[in-house]
């Protein structure tokens, strides 16, 4: 089928990423009796999966027997601010105990309860303890259940191998792609009847993040390219605790787990600010006073939640007010303080991850001290439009799961919501793929008009001399985007944005690399730049569009929510197809919600 | 703060040597702060491997002035004065700089016999956190390989790499050994194909471990302990006698399907 003049490999379902979504569809597509493969541009085990820390949201209904999937749709709804694909919040809701009960199957250890079942903890915006977790290290658990059973099953991973862009037949079906090896820089093609985008998110292109070097958005953009839609670009969760100091792990993630477990905000005036920050939507479910708050940790019953427990996109835009009102700590965050609140023993036994990184990288024992915390940017709601059930997008054979997906947590995801997300879905896309190949219609030919361009566009730096350095560009457009694509935003200052990340794409197309092809990570951001810039021009694109305030989207110009906007998502096409090409929005509808899900809204709980 | 001196190795398979690059430092900084910064000034072609920068995902390893080390959680600070010496890891090939190739870890993790527990009853396993304390212990680990870096057994005997697997799999066997739910008996194979028996616990491996995991004590040694009341416990001897039972081969733990 094809005549490609590199390395080259043929699969029926070829997935991109090996992040939790991804290695979950690899797990379905192999039950099946696929032929399947991975690419991952790290190593195995090593994706941002790792790096959640909380635990998977599931209502088995272990601590709180009255939860039960309906009311986690509820929940992840309301925290979505109804911008969700009510379908992919059914799915979820009702799909992932199972899903974590079958990682038990392939070893995962949870922490228990008393009784020997699955222990749940708290998190902001769940109604009921929900999380299923290990200590504060739940997406190492998850990663290395799945990278194990991958193993077990014998499935071929490309480690190390970035993906430059997706590859069509002649009937513009997918067909594979063109890839890299990071090692020695030869170029590799995959023939593929599907492929499943599972490339994680685009943290990387702010300043202050929590996402690793490899959130670059590369899926998002590339499926973009390829003819699919991104939705809800402009949602986009700025985490209420990141560390803020020492400047070198400015952005690192602090767990929700210490508000869960115990935590208070303080501003630097001693005070438990959040009170004074409950959204009308959430006011009955919300604690008055903080000794209402303080018995809801032992019962539920007893007092309504505390108001450090609302969804996350309130609490990261209180945390912004206090410091812009000058009640912020000396390095510009505000207090977590849960060292006053529970033991030592408790502390180290439940937050053993953030005390050693607190210790070691602050110098600030936890145990005894508050930390300093601020809003990080952690996570895309936003991400290729797909069929809820099938994980397909809108181009033939491609499919997309997890955080490259977008639709199921509508404008502000729950903590918790994400590790489940991902293998839900993840198992949705391997059934999506595996289904798409039953049907037949599938890719019979391989356009190396799109490798050949690729493989130009990728080795053009080395043949200039002169010309800028990658490094300065990266840090530059995330300065550019921190500034004026942040939590809080503007008309003006979007268009600005906009006409900025014009200047930038012209910078990109003028970077010399000095080196050779072989591991040189200068020749690797160059490679990443222009998704980061294709997915920093599309959140730019849709946020100056969304002319009000929902989740994680804040517009202080339109400051609140705005009825005729609840109606639809921004859905983005590339006219063109070259990562340069212009992006056009157009309305997409949400999805009509049935009946009986309306009404599970509309039940007072 | 004062200039700092980084002599960092630099090279391929084919041979290397040390550069010198003089650079400001910041404070509350760690080594991968700074060899960000010599990439992203004077030498963008430096090869290292990281990803989150946060001790969690295990990729960042190196030896620092000589010992393993997570070069995003080693703070400039906690250094000796004078020049910071970075070397790629010893024991793997190298690929790059400072980038190692460590797929020898990742054929050896194909061997393990996987996790046969027994069909899930409705409503999902009872285990006790006692009990999957243990191998929660194990799981902590991040496969950021130092162990296996600083493991005499295979950093000076290339040879050893055929049958030994090395501490990171040992914690990961143990932790299978001792899973609640596991039915899979995996001690011929330790002995024979892992070659558990080269180890002879000098616990460089737990010295150096980011997660603290008690590598030597918890693991290796209860599992040595295992094999040999397997090979020597007169009672289980004689049970094996009597009930004309043999105790499967390597090779058919090592096949068995994963459920």
């Amino acid at each position: 089928m094809t005549d490609s003049p590199y390395e080259h490999h043929d699969y029926d379902v070829l997935i991109i990423g090996a992040g939790g979504a991804g290695l979950r569809a690899a797990i379905e597509a192999k039950q099946r009796g696929l032929k399947v493969g991975i690419i991952t541009k790290s190593l195995l085990g090593k994706a941002h999966t790792v790096m959640a820390e909380g635990g998977m949201a599931a209502a088995m209904g272990n601590v709180y027997e009255e939860d039960n999937w309906m009311v986690h749709f509820r929940d992840t709804m309301r925290g979505g601010k109804y911008l969700n694909n009510n379908r992919m919040a059914e799915l979820h809701a009702k799909e992932s105990p199972d899903r974590v009960w079958e990682l038990e199957q392939w070893g995962a250890l949870f922490d228990r309860t008393k009784d020997g079942k699955i222990l749940q903890r708290d998190f902001g915006g769940h109604r009921y303890a929900r999380l299923a977790h290990v200590g504060d290290r739940t997406g190492l658990e998850l990663i290395r259940t799945l990278q194990q059973k991958v193993v077990s099953m014998n499935t071929d991973v490309f480690m190390e191998c970035k993906v430059l862009r997706l590859v069509h037949d002649d009937q513009g079906r997918i067909a594979g792609c063109v890839a890299y090896w990071r090692a020695n820089g030869e170029f590799v093609t995959f023939g593929a009847k599907t492929v499943i985008i599972a490339t994680g998110g685009v943290g990387k292109s702010w300043k202050f993040t929590s996402n690793s070097w490899e959130g670059t958005g590369d899926g998002h953009a590339m499926a973009l390219w390829a003819g699919a839609k991104l939705i809800d670009m402009e949602c986009i969760q700025f985490h209420p605790t990141g560390m803020v100091w020492p400047l070198s792990v400015r952005g690192l993630l602090v767990t929700e787990s210490v508000r869960g477990d115990g935590g208070v905000l303080r501003n630097s005036e001693g005070k438990r600010f959040m009170f004074d920050y409950v959204p009308e939507m959430f006011r009955a479910e919300t604690a008055d006073t903080e000794e209402e708050g303080d018995k809801w940790y032992d019962d539920h019953a007893a007092g309504r939640r505390p108001p450090e427990l609302l969804p996350r996109d309130e609490v990261a835009r209180a945390i912004n007010t206090e410091v812009k009102a000058g009640r912020g700590t000396p390095h510009g965050g505000v207090y977590l303080d849960i060292a006053s609140r529970r033991t030592p023993e408790f502390i180290r036994r439940r937050l053993p991850s953030m005390y050693h990184q607190f210790m070691e990288l602050a110098g600030v024992d936890i145990t005894r001290e508050a930390m300093e915390i601020g809003p990080t940017c952690h996570y895309i709601m936003g991400g290729v439009q797909v069929i809820a059930d099938t994980a397909a997008t809108a181009v033939p054979g491609l499919f997309a799961a997890g955080e490259a997906a977008g639709g199921m947590h509508g404008a502000n995801r729950l903590g918790g919501n994400s590790l489940s997300d991902l293998v839900v879905f993840g198992r949705r896309a391997g059934m999506g793929a595996a289904a798409y190949i039953e049907a037949g219609d599938v890719s019979t030919s391989f356009n190396m008009d799109e490798v050949e361009s690729a493989v130009r566009e990728a080795l053009a730096p080395f043949e200039r001399t002169s010309g800028e350095n990658p490094y300065d560009i990266q840090r530059d457009l995330q300065e550019m985007m921190q500034n004026l694509v942040g939590i809080i935003r503007n008309g003006p200052e979007l268009d600005e944005a906009m006409s900025k990340l014009d200047v930038f794409t012209e910078r990109v197309k003028n970077i010399a690399v000095k080196g050779g092809r072989a591991y040189n990570p200068g020749w690797n951001l160059t490679t990443d730049l222009p998704a980061m810039l294709t997915v920093s021009r599309s959140t730019a694109l849709a946020a100056s569009l969304r002319k009000e305030s929902r989740g994680g989207h804040t517009r202080e110009d339109y400051p609140n929510p705005d009825p005729d906007f609840a109606k639809f998502n921004f859905a983005l096409t590339s006219e063109g197809g070259n990562w340069d090409s212009p992006i056009s929005a157009a309305e997409s509808p949400l999805l009509a919600m049935p009946d009986e899900l309306k009404a599970l809204l509309e039940e007072a709980h | 703060m004062a200039d700092v001196t980084m002599r960092i190795w630099r090279g391929d398979a084919s041979g290397g040597d040390f550069e010198n690059y003089t650079i400001s430092q910041n404070e509350g900084e760690v080594v991968l702060d700074v060899i960000h910064r010599i990439q992203a000034t004077e030498a963008p072609d430096l090869a290292c491997r990281w990803n989150c920068k946060a001790g969690k995902c295990g990729s960042c390893s190196a030896e620092i002035n000589g010992k393993p080390r997570l070069m995003c959680m080693t703070r400039m600070d906690d250094l000796p004065e004078g020049p910071v010496t970075v070397t790629p890891m010893k024991t793997f090939p190298i690929i790059r700089d400072l980038v190692t190739d460590v797929s020898f870890n990742y054929a050896m993790a194909e061997k393990i016999p996987a996790l046969m527990p027994p069909p899930m009853p409705e409503g999902g396993y009872r285990m006790f956190q006692q009990d999957v304390e243990r191998g929660q212990e194990f799981r902590k680990c991040i496969e950021c390989f130092m162990c296996q870096d600083v493991c005499h057994v295979i950093r000076d005997h290339e040879d050893n790499k055929q049958h030994y697997a090395g501490p990171r799999f040992f914690i990961r066997l143990a932790e299978l050994e001792m899973h609640p739910l596991d039915t899979n008996d995996r001690r011929e194979y330790i002995k024979e194909e892992m070659g558990l028996g080269y180890c002879n616990i000098t616990k460089c491996c737990s010295e150096v471990c980011p997660e603290h995991i008690h590598i030597t004590d918890n693991a290796i040694i209860p599992l040595k302990e295992r094999l040999v009341d397997a090979d020597y416990d007169p009672v289980a001897w004689l049970g094996r006698k009597i009930r004309r039972r043999t105790k499967r081969s390597a090779t058919d733990a090592a096949v068995q399907p994963a459920p």
